[in-house]
C-alpha cells in the first residue's frame, strides 16, 4: 500500500510539475472561475436577488464548472504526445495510477478554487473569516468525490471523438450530490447557522467520497488494459 | 483495413463460418423476441382495457388515477432494466463474454424508453392532481437522473468504436450509475419530498384496494412481457450487427 501510495505522488507530481511549468490550463482555468463569478452577478435582477443569496449557488456553480472544464487535460495531454502508452507500460500498478491521476487533478481543482474562493469574496462582499474552517472543509470533502467521478470518466471521455461534450454529459448527474449538499452547507455558514446542524450532509459527504474512490480504484484497471 | 492487404495474419477461426452462425442465432433470437414483443403489445392493450373499464375509480383523484397502471409498471421495469444493465455489465467486466455487453446494451436502451414513457405520464397526472407538471421531489428527480445517465451510457456507446472498449467504458458507467442512484435519492430527500408513498411495497402491507392492486399487478406483467419481448429483439439484432460487422470489418 505505502509503494502504490508512492507511485500515485509520483504521477500527480509530474501532472502538477507540468501544469505549473506551463501554467496554461492553470491560467485559463482561473480566468475561467472569475468569469463565471463576473457572469453570475450579471445574470441577476439586482433589485429582487441581492449578491448574498445567489452567493452560495455562484461558489459551488463555478468550482464545479471549472473543475470539470479541466479533467479533461490531464488524459488528454497524455493521449496527444502519446505519453499514456509510457504510463501503461511502466510497472505501476493501475490503483496507483488512478490514485496519481486522481491526486493530481485534485492539486489542480483545489489551486483553481485557492484563487476562486478569495474572488467570490471580493465580487458577492460575504465575511468568510468566521466559517472559513467549514468552508475548507466542504471544498475539500465535495471536491474529493468530484474529481474522483470525473478521473474515471475523462479516461474514458478522452478516447471518444468529442471528449468535450462527453465528460459533462456523464460527469453532471454525479455532480448534483457533492454540488447540492456543498451548496447547502454553504449557505447554512453563511447565515451564521453552526456546522454541526449540517451533520447529515457532511456524512453524505464522506460517503459519497469513500464509495467513489474506491469504485475508482477497483474499476481503473477495466479502462486502461488493452 | 481489411485483412487482404495483410496476408500474414491469420485469425483463428474462419471468420465466414462463425459470424454466419452468430447472425443466424441472433436471426432467430430477434424473431422470438417478436412473437414475445406481440404478446407484449396484446397484454399492455388488455390491461388498459381492465383499467378503465372494470376497475374502480378512484374516489378523491377520480379518472385521472387511471394513469397509474401504465405509470407504475413502466417505472418498475424502467427500473429493473437498467438493474440488470449494471448486473450484465458487472458480470461482462468479470466474464469477458460479449453476449452480456450486448444485453447490457440492449436492456439499456429499452430501459430509457420505458423511463420516458414515467416521465411522460408522471406530469400528466400531477398537473390536475398536485396542480404542476413538475416537483423537485426525490423519486421524481431519481428517475429523470437515471434517464440522464443511461442517455449519457447510450451516447458514450455510440462514440465509441473499439467493440471491447465500448463493452467495458459502459460497464463501469453502469456501475458507477446504479451507485449514484441511492445518493440522488438521498439528496434530493434531505432537500424536501412530495412524492405519494408506495401503495404497495409498503412496510403496513399493501395500501391498495384489491381489485385496484389486482390491475396493477396485471400492469406490472404485461410491461415485463412488453420488455423481455424489445430486450429480446435487441439483443438479437445486436447478435446479427456483431457477426456482420466481424464478418466484413477485418
Amino acid at each position: 500500500m505505502g509503494e502504490v501510495l508512492r507511485l500515485a505522488l509520483a504521477i500527480a507530481a509530474k501532472d502538477l510539475r507540468g501544469e505549473l511549468r506551463t501554467k496554461t490550463s492553470l491560467v485559463s482555468a482561473l480566468a475561467f472561475a472569475a468569469l463565471v463569478l463576473v457572469i453570475f452577478n450579471f445574470a441577476r435582477d439586482p433589485t429582487v436577488l441581492t449578491a448574498q443569496l445567489l452567493a452560495p449557488s455562484a461558489l459551488w456553480i463555478t468550482c464545479t464548472f471549472a473543475a470539470m472544464t479541466t479533467l479533461n487535460r490531464a488524459f488528454a495531454l497524455e493521449r496527444e504526445h502519446g505519453a499514456m502508452d509510457g504510463l501503461l507500460l511502466a510497472p505501476v500498478p493501475r490503483e496507483a495510477l488512478f490514485l496519481g491521476k486522481w491526486l493530481g487533478n485534485l492539486g489542480f481543482v483545489a489551486l483553481v478554487e485557492a484563487v476562486a474562493v478569495p474572488l467570490f469574496v471580493l465580487f458577492f462582499n460575504v465575511d468568510l473569516g468566521p466559517v472559513l474552517g467549514g468552508i475548507v472543509l466542504l471544498l475539500a470533502l465535495a471536491t474529493a468525490g468530484f474529481t474522483a467521478v470525473g478521473t474515471i470518466f475523462a479516461a474514458m471521455a478522452v478516447r471518444t471523438r468529442f471528449a468535450e461534450l462527453m465528460l459533462p454529459l456523464l460527469l453532471l448527474p454525479f455532480m448534483v450530490p457533492p454540488l447540492v449538499g456543498a451548496a447547502q452547507v454553504t449557505s447554512r455558514l453563511l447565515a451564521g447557522r453552526p456546522l454541526t446542524e449540517s451533520a447529515d450532509w457532511l456524512r453524505l459527504l464522506t460517503v459519497y467520497d469513500i464509495v467513489f474512490v474506491t469504485i475508482g480504484l477497483l474499476a481503473f484497471g477495466a479502462l486502461l488494459d488493452e | 483495413m481489411t485483412s487482404s492487404s495483410l496476408p500474414s495474419v491469420s485469425w483463428p477461426s474462419a471468420p465466414s463460418s462463425t459470424s454466419d452462425a452468430g447472425f443466424d442465432a441472433g436471426r432467430a433470437t430477434a424473431r422470438r423476441g417478436f412473437v414475445l414483443l406481440a404478446l407484449g403489445v396484446l397484454a399492455v392493450a388488455a390491461v388498459a382495457a381492465l383499467a378503465i373499464l372494470d376497475t374502480p375509480v378512484e374516489a378523491r383523484q377520480g379518472p385521472a388515477q387511471k394513469i397509474f397502471y401504465m405509470h407504475v409498471p413502466a417505472a418498475w421495469t424502467a427500473f429493473v432494466a437498467y438493474v440488470l444493465t449494471g448486473i450484465t455489465g458487472a458480470m461482462f467486466l468479470w466474464l469477458g463474454d460479449r453476449r452480456l455487453d450486448l444485453f447490457s446494451e440492449a436492456s439499456a436502451e429499452v430501459g430509457v424508453a420505458f423511463n420516458a414513457i414515467v416521465l411522460t405520464t408522471g406530469p400528466i397526472w400531477a398537473k390536475p392532481i398536485w396542480g404542476t407538471w413538475w416537483q423537485w421531489d426525490a423519486r421524481l428527480t431519481s428517475t429523470l437522473f437515471l434517464f440522464f445517465l443511461f442517455v449519457g451510457y447510450l451516447s458514450l456507446r455510440a462514440a465509441l468504436h473499439d467493440p471491447l472498449e465500448k463493452a467495458r467504458y459502459s460497464a463501469v458507467v453502469g456501475i458507477l450509475g446504479m451507485l449514484l442512484v441511492p445518493f440522488i435519492h438521498l439528496t434530493v430527500k434531505l432537500f424536501r419530498t412530495i412524492h405519494p408513498q408506495p401503495v404497495v411495497a409498503n412496510p403496513d402491507g399493501p395500501t391498495l384496494p384489491p381489485e385496484m392492486l389486482q390491475t396493477l399487478l396485471l400492469g406490472v406483467g404485461a410491461y415485463t412481457l412488453l420488455y423481455l419481448g424489445f430486450v429480446t429483439v435487441r439483443y438479437g439484432v445486436g447478435r446479427m450487427r456483431e457477426a456482420r460487422e466481424a464478418g466484413h470489418g477485418r
